[in-house]
């Protein structure tokens, strides 16, 4: 029974996967043939990393079985799954941050002794075979997120990998990298290997990918074997089992409010001690959306944690509603009034081993006291609130966050933040990564919060969603505000130069 | 003060950094691996009582060291089995095993209490060597166990820094995950990496009922296995910089008993009026003025310590 599938490189059949509370897989199922590209699309939940993470041996599936090249596969750890010529890239890199390119690529595959240049020698060998740049001696945690993902695939070739999972590749890469890895991928392909690519981006699937699965609610809705003539409608509207995956609505003009936050010449350092922000000023005044654009990277990380106090600036200073907060406390200006939607949802956002409970009160704990203590009645009511009110999907209330999709931990965050009715909320890419339905959940909540009289500072590297709902541009280019743009009137091109580094003249 | 007295200082140096050094060098390999041993000071005890006992019966010391190294690998087994096999809390865990250790120590050794034993490691001059002026007999005039101490540590280091072993090792250390996606076994290394510490703790044991306090009291060990815990931080979890840090904990250790002796004065100080309950606070309060340095010098980059040092790993945890 093996022979008719042995054209496949991959045969997932029947995948069943089970966590406390979510079926996370039902059934699905997911063939590729040798040397394609296969796009494995579907919403946050509906189980393409559980899929893959059980073709990686992370997960042992409940049901149904793995084939890899014609043979049946029971894979009992990832080892078994990367002897069977399965290279896996997470959506978080699996990378040792301490150690160099060349210990991280070789780990697992090493000579039994190192001999010191050697396997720096040969990393640098594969990395120039495949076109994919990585100095071998630096220590991973000096590289940017695009040059880790080098050596997560390089790692994969390293083990001659025949099948190669990328789980949400381009997510953290600039246009320039995401383009860069597309090549790379179809040489992979054309020497034979097969490719499983996890995407959300339709337009960068259609253009790299040969092959598309989709997956609902954990079971394979639809399965394209060539999608050079796929209407991308056809395939957004497969994803979410409705046809509303269209544009988005430009909210309706609104008369500025007073300002709500104000920064004056605000400079601020990175993680490494080196300067990321140069004296930025601007405001955000109550009724609009101000967005800030640009490559990730160029400071925006920096500049938002210097707002919501987690970082002291080198120099200026931050106002809230006219008061100077420069010096307060995180806790002091939420208080007066700020919010904040972080980056790292699940670490910086979320506790993630916390329950659902615990993370809703986790701001507004001081409400929910009856005399000295908290009261445990008045928190699961207050974070039942919040789940009926944003829409959150939840299993049990007690359990651990971590267990939700992202979408639905994003609904809860906004939730939180938005609980006690902010002035003003900063929010670093809300939308990223989340299915269709979970942005314009989340992009309604900044419209409406727009409405009620919140400024909204929007930091976002998706330029469709920052045109479509920011009242004023600021494009952001290493560490300096390059200017000021209205998004009805200036073409994509002015914007993209801005973007690079070059303002218009 | 005589010359005799200053060599013997340092003698007693070198043997008590050998005892702590051994100890440390175990404890940093289990935590290089990623788990935290508290239970240095138990495996010490058990490690001292048995192997006095099998002094006692067989005569050989050196049977009596690989006794020793033995049960206190199996002992570090327990800690593995509860800590990394279970995923319990290895705070817990170690803390339990120093205490049961001790107190399971003075049960076993109820009998021999002491008794005097009629071997002992001898002391061994290295040929050539052993002639240099004081060097000679601070170095090189020692029992063998000190030069295994020393090959032990190159030895540890060789394997961490330039092995496919090590390489995993510190890895497992860094990222379970990261060890368990490229396909080594988390708990293999782990569980191996534990089982030699204890190994190592044990034998250092042995080497304190058996030459440098010969016989078997309760509680001989007496600190010193939390000596070696904090030598491990005060070493940045490096085997070079322990020996080091052995050598500065050694002396501090080696001048206790004969600080009353020194009639020095030192700085405007009478050295002989210190107290040397003081003097056995200046490992620790070292370690904690190291790991002050050590977080200001590495606040841009990563710290030396391993960073899932303490954390379980469960595969499927979501």
């Amino acid at each position: 029974m093996a022979v008719a599938q042995s054209d496949h490189a991959v045969w997932l059949r029947g995948i069943e996967k089970h966590f406390p509370g979510v079926i996370a897989c039902d059934g699905a199922e997911l063939k590729v043939r040798a040397g394609t590209i296969h796009a494995l699309l579907g919403e946050n939940g509906a189980g393409k990393t559980t899929m893959v993470n059980v073709l990686a041996g992370v997960y042992r599936p409940d049901g149904g079985d793995v084939w890899v090249h014609g043979q049946r596969q029971v894979f009992r750890s990832p080892a078994d799954a990367i002897a069977a010529g399965v290279g896996m890239v997470h959506q978080e890199f699996r990378l040792v941050p301490s150690l160099t390119v060349a210990e991280n690529i070789v780990l697992g595959a090493a000579p039994a002794f190192l001999r010191s240049g050697e396997i720096e020698q040969k990393v640098a060998e594969l990395s120039n075979t495949y076109g994919l740049a990585a100095d071998p001696t630096r220590p991973v945690w000096q590289l940017s997120m695009g040059e880790r993902q080098r050596v997560e695939i390089l790692k994969a070739l390293w083990r001659d990998a025949s099948v190669l999972v990328m789980d949400e590749p381009t997510a953290v890469l600039t246009p320039a990298e995401a383009a860069e890895l597309g090549l790379t991928l179809r040489a992979m392909a054309e020497e034979g290997r097969s490719v499983i690519y996890i995407s959300h981006k339709l337009d960068q699937v259609v253009a790299f990918c040969d092959e598309a699965t989709v997956l609902r609610r954990g079971k394979t809705t639809a399965t394209f074997s060539d999608l050079m003539d796929v209407d991308l409608a056809e395939l957004a509207e497969k994803m979410v089992g409705t046809a509303t995956a269209g544009n988005i609505e430009r909210p309706e003009p609104l008369e500025p409010g007073p300002a709500v936050l104000s920064l004056e010449n605000i400079s601020a350092c990175n993680d490494r001690g080196l300067a990321a922000v140069h004296d930025i000023c601007m405001q955000v005044c109550a009724n609009e959306i101000v967005g800030i654009v640009g490559v990730s990277g160029n400071g925006q990380k920096e500049l938002a944690e210097v707002i919501t106090g987690l970082r002291q600036p080198t120099g200026g200073k931050v106002s809230l509603s006219g008061e100077d907060i420069t010096a307060a406390s995180p806790s002091a200006r939420y208080a007066r009034g700020l919010a904040y939607v972080p980056e790292d949802r699940l670490g910086v956002g979320l506790a993630p081993k916390m329950s659902v409970v615990d993370n809703a009160v986790v701001r507004s704990y001081r409400s929910q006291r009856r005399g000295l203590f908290l009261a445990a009645s008045k928190c699961v009511a207050f974070c039942r609130g919040l789940v009926e009110r944003f829409g959150v999907r939840v299993g049990r209330l007690n359990d651990p966050i971590a267990g939700l999709s992202g979408g639905n931990l994003q609904r809860l965050l906004l939730g939180r933040e938005l609980a006690e009715e902010p002035k003003i909320l900063v929010a670093a890419q809300p939308s990223r990564g989340l299915d269709v339905q979970g942005v314009a959940a989340i992009q309604g909540h900044l419209v409406e919060q727009r409405r009620s009289g919140v400024g909204v500072l929007l930091i976002s590297e998706d330029l469709d969603e920052l045109l479509a709902l920011a009242d004023r541009l600021l494009v952001m280019f290493e560490g300096r505000i390059m200017g000021e743009y209205g998004p009805d009137v200036t073409p994509r091109t002015i914007l993209g130069a801005a973007m690079a580094g070059m303002p218009p003249q | 003060m005589s010359e005799a007295a200053v060599i013997g200082l340092f003698v007693a140096t070198v043997q008590f950094a050998t005892l702590v050094y051994l100890a440390a060098l175990g404890e940093l390999i289990a935590e290089r691996a990623g788990v935290l041993n508290l239970g240095v000071e138990g495996m010490m005890a058990m490690g001292a009582v048995s192997g006095f006992m099998v002094g006692l019966e067989t005569g050989s010391p050196w049977a009596a060291f690989v006794v020793a190294a033995a049960v206190g690998a199996l002992v570090g087994g327990f800690h593995a089995l509860i800590s990394v096999v279970l995923g319990a809390d290895q705070v817990v865990s170690g803390l339990a095993l120093t205490i049961g250790g001790v107190g399971l120590a003075a049960y076993v050794g109820r009998n021999v209490g002491g008794r005097i034993p009629e071997t002992k490691f001898t002391d061994m001059s290295i040929i050539g060597l052993s002639e240099i002026r004081w060097f000679g007999d601070i170095f090189f005039n020692q029992p063998p166990v000190v030069y295994l101490a020393v090959l032990l540590g190159a030895g540890s280091w060789f394997v961490l820094a330039r092995t496919r072993l090590g390489l995993a090792l510190r890895a497992v250390g860094e990222s379970a995950p990261t060890t368990d996606a490229v396909g080594h076994s988390v708990v293999g290394l782990r569980v191996a990496a534990v089982m030699v510490g204890g190994g190592l703790a044990g034998a250092a044991g042995s080497f304190l009922s058996l030459y440098m306090a010969p016989g078997w009291t309760e509680g001989m060990v007496a600190g010193r296995g939390w000596i070696a815990v904090a030598l491990v931080i005060f070493g940045a979890w490096k085997p070079g910089r322990l020996a080091a840090g052995a050598l500065l904990f050694g002396f501090t250790l080696a001048l206790q008993p004969r600080l009353q002796s020194f009639d020095i004065n030192f700085l405007g100080l009478q050295v002989n009026q210190i107290s040397p309950a003081l003097l056995g606070m200046l490992p620790f309060l070292l370690t904690v003025a190291v790991l002050v340095v050590i977080s200001w010098r590495y606040r841009h980059g990563p710290s030396p310590a391993p960073a899932s040092l303490g954390i379980a790993y469960r595969r499927e945890e979501r």
